[in-house]
């Protein structure tokens, strides 16, 4: 079989493995970019993975002052998790604790169109009674007094359904800093397309699990094939000259985004080129039987 | 298709009820028919066709060509389509209107939007007492929808107003009294406004008047709530648009009723 490859770097032939979700997002805004993006990062901080988290939640873009309702700068956040249900007591768990606590902020729906779930239309009992509904333009939003001015928050944001979770791309290197390079420099990349999210601290992640463990009620453990100091000693799925191995997980609205994102991202890290370090590129699944989507590198080359 | 046109003849010797001329009602008609439609006038009554000239046309969109304070309930029930007076109109405008656009060119009398629940309606002129007010013996005013108004309100506009959005150039006395909840918008009022509001909001550029003693002054506040509201109304079509910065004075009242509404004075 011929080897793939892209700029002198291994791409393997394989596929990542992607499950239906749904999602929501939020619009966060601030009187300066740098308090909305603080409310986003505070509220999307451990929302890695739906393993344990609850949801996956990262911001997906920064808006400038004309992209936002009230006119001020701000970012979206996309939440994804198993259902609307779930969505809903994240986003109001979360928005609750990061947004309605963090200064000057204000939020938001941030998807046009879906089923509606409630957030201001919880979070308004924090006012006491002493909250106010006020309709703009057929949308509904509740202002809560707060003690620096008035949290505004809409009545309820959308959910859809038909939402992608689990796109990855795996980055071998021969050194730690070598699969980091690449991973940072994907992630840079894969920032600027819309409608994605990676949920891992800085998009990457380092600890790749699969399904299952020796351990009873251990959902998932290590990927021991990817785990390079055990290459020896297990049915290992790296190369010899393998140190080090970093993943980054991508939720996205489809499963257009995310292969646009991988696509950027592949590119973004095989430009650095084999002197980087980085030694190839795949991509996780679960032998096609558990994801309905399907992600192979052959196609993104 | 050209819309379907109402020409005056003359001023009606007495008022009239045009309740009845609405897209609605008029579409499965013929000219004849609609020139048969009784608009007053008691044992000897007034028909269409003694006081209008028609042109056929599209139902969907009515032109009064020429108005007259006269005209009553013109729109009254509007439930689609629009509709246009290149005049005045008398009392009850577009009463309970649930859908469609009204656009007056002249002015409007008295409960102009009275207890209307959806759609638009633009007066380029002066409004009547009672602009989005509750009809007497009615619990409650306008309940959805725009009312904007280019030149003044009368006294009392909004009165008992439970939603929607009326804006206006200026505001006559005790705009807003007894308002349930909603928004009125207006570059300046007069005297006493808000008398005895339970919700809702002012938004008000200055008051020529006093102020009731039992709304409690909250001090001065930058409110982004409001720049919600300003970039909506820079998307409505309004024949006058107030401006509305987020700086302002709350005033919270009125404490004589139920106290939770406000009155925004620009700062």
């Amino acid at each position: 079989m011929p080897q793939l490859s892209l700029n002198g770097i291994a791409i393997d032939d394989g596929f990542a493995e992607a499950f239906d979700m749904a999602a929501t997002g939020v619009v966060i805004t601030a009187d300066t970019a740098a308090w909305a993006r603080q409310a986003a990062v505070s509220m999307t901080g451990f929302a890695t993975s739906v393993i344990a988290c609850g949801c996956e939640a990262g911001i997906d873009a920064e808006l400038s002052p004309k992209e936002t309702p009230d006119g001020r700068p701000g970012v979206r956040v996309l939440l994804f998790a198993f259902n609307a249900e779930l969505c809903e007591t994240q986003l109001v768990t979360r928005v609750g604790q990061c947004v309605l606590t963090c200064a000057g902020t204000a939020c938001f729906a941030g998807l046009p169109t879906g089923t509606p779930i409630k957030l201001g239309a919880k979070l308004r009992y924090f006012g006491d009674g002493h909250q106010i509904a006020k309709v703009v333009d057929g949308k509904r939003y509740w202002r809560v007094p707060v003690m620096d001015g008035e949290f505004v928050v809409e009545h309820e944001v959308n959910v859809v359904d038909g939402a992608v979770g689990g796109g990855n791309l795996l980055f071998m290197g021969r050194s730690r800093g070598a699969a980091r390079a690449a991973a940072e420099a994907a992630v840079k990349a894969m920032r600027k397309v819309p409608g994605i999210i990676m949920p891992f601290p800085g998009g990457i992640v380092r600890s790749g699990s699969k399904v299952g463990s020796k351990y009873k009620g251990q959902m998932a453990s290590t990927n021991d094939a990817y785990c390079p100091t055990l290459k020896g000693a297990v049915d290992s799925a790296l190369t010899g000259d393998v140190a080090s191995v970093l993943e980054i997980v991508i939720d996205g609205l489809g499963f257009a985004p995310i292969q646009e994102a991988m696509r950027v991202g592949l590119n973004a890290a095989c430009a650095l080129g084999p002197e980087s370090g980085l030694v190839g590129v795949g991509a996780g699944n679960y032998g096609g039987k558990l994801g309905r989507h399907h992600f192979h590198l052959k196609d993104l080359l | 298709m050209a819309p379907l046109t109402f020409t005056l003849k003359a001023e009606p010797p007495e008022r009239l009820d045009l309740s009845g001329l609405v897209p609605g009602a008029l579409a499965p008609l013929t000219a004849k028919e609609i020139e048969a439609i009784v608009l007053g006038g008691g044992r000897r009554p007034i028909r269409v066709g003694d006081v209008f000239a028609l042109r056929r046309g599209d139902a969907g969109a009515i032109v009064f060509a020429g108005g007259s304070e006269r005209l009553d309930n013109v729109g009254a029930g509007l439930s689609g389509g629009s509709l246009r007076v290149d005049g005045a109109v008398g009392a009850r405008l577009g009463v309970g209107m649930i859908e469609g656009t009204i656009d007056v060119v002249g002015s409007a009398g008295p409960w102009a939007g009275a207890g209307m629940a959806g759609g638009r309606i633009t007066i380029a002129g002066d409004a009547g007492e009672r602009a989005g007010g509750a009809l007497p013996g009615r619990m409650a005013g306008m309940r959805g929808g725009v009312l904007a108004i280019g030149g003044t309100a009368g006294a009392r506009a909004g009165d008992r107003m439970r939603r929607g959005l009326l804006v206006a150039r200026a505001l006559g006395p005790e705009a807003g009294s007894r308002m349930i909840a909603g928004t009125i918008v207006a570059a300046s009022a007069g005297p006493l406004p808000g008398r005895l509001m339970r919700r809702g909001s002012l938004i008000l550029g200055t008051v020529d008047g006093a102020l009731l003693p039992t709304f409690l002054d909250c001090g001065a506040h930058d409110l982004p709530v409001l720049s919600l509201l300003a970039a909506w109304l820079g998307r409505l079509a309004l024949p006058f648009r107030p401006n509305v910065g987020t700086a302002v004075r709350r005033l919270q009242g009125d404490t004589a009723a139920l106290g939770k509404g406000e009155i925004l004075l620009a700062g």
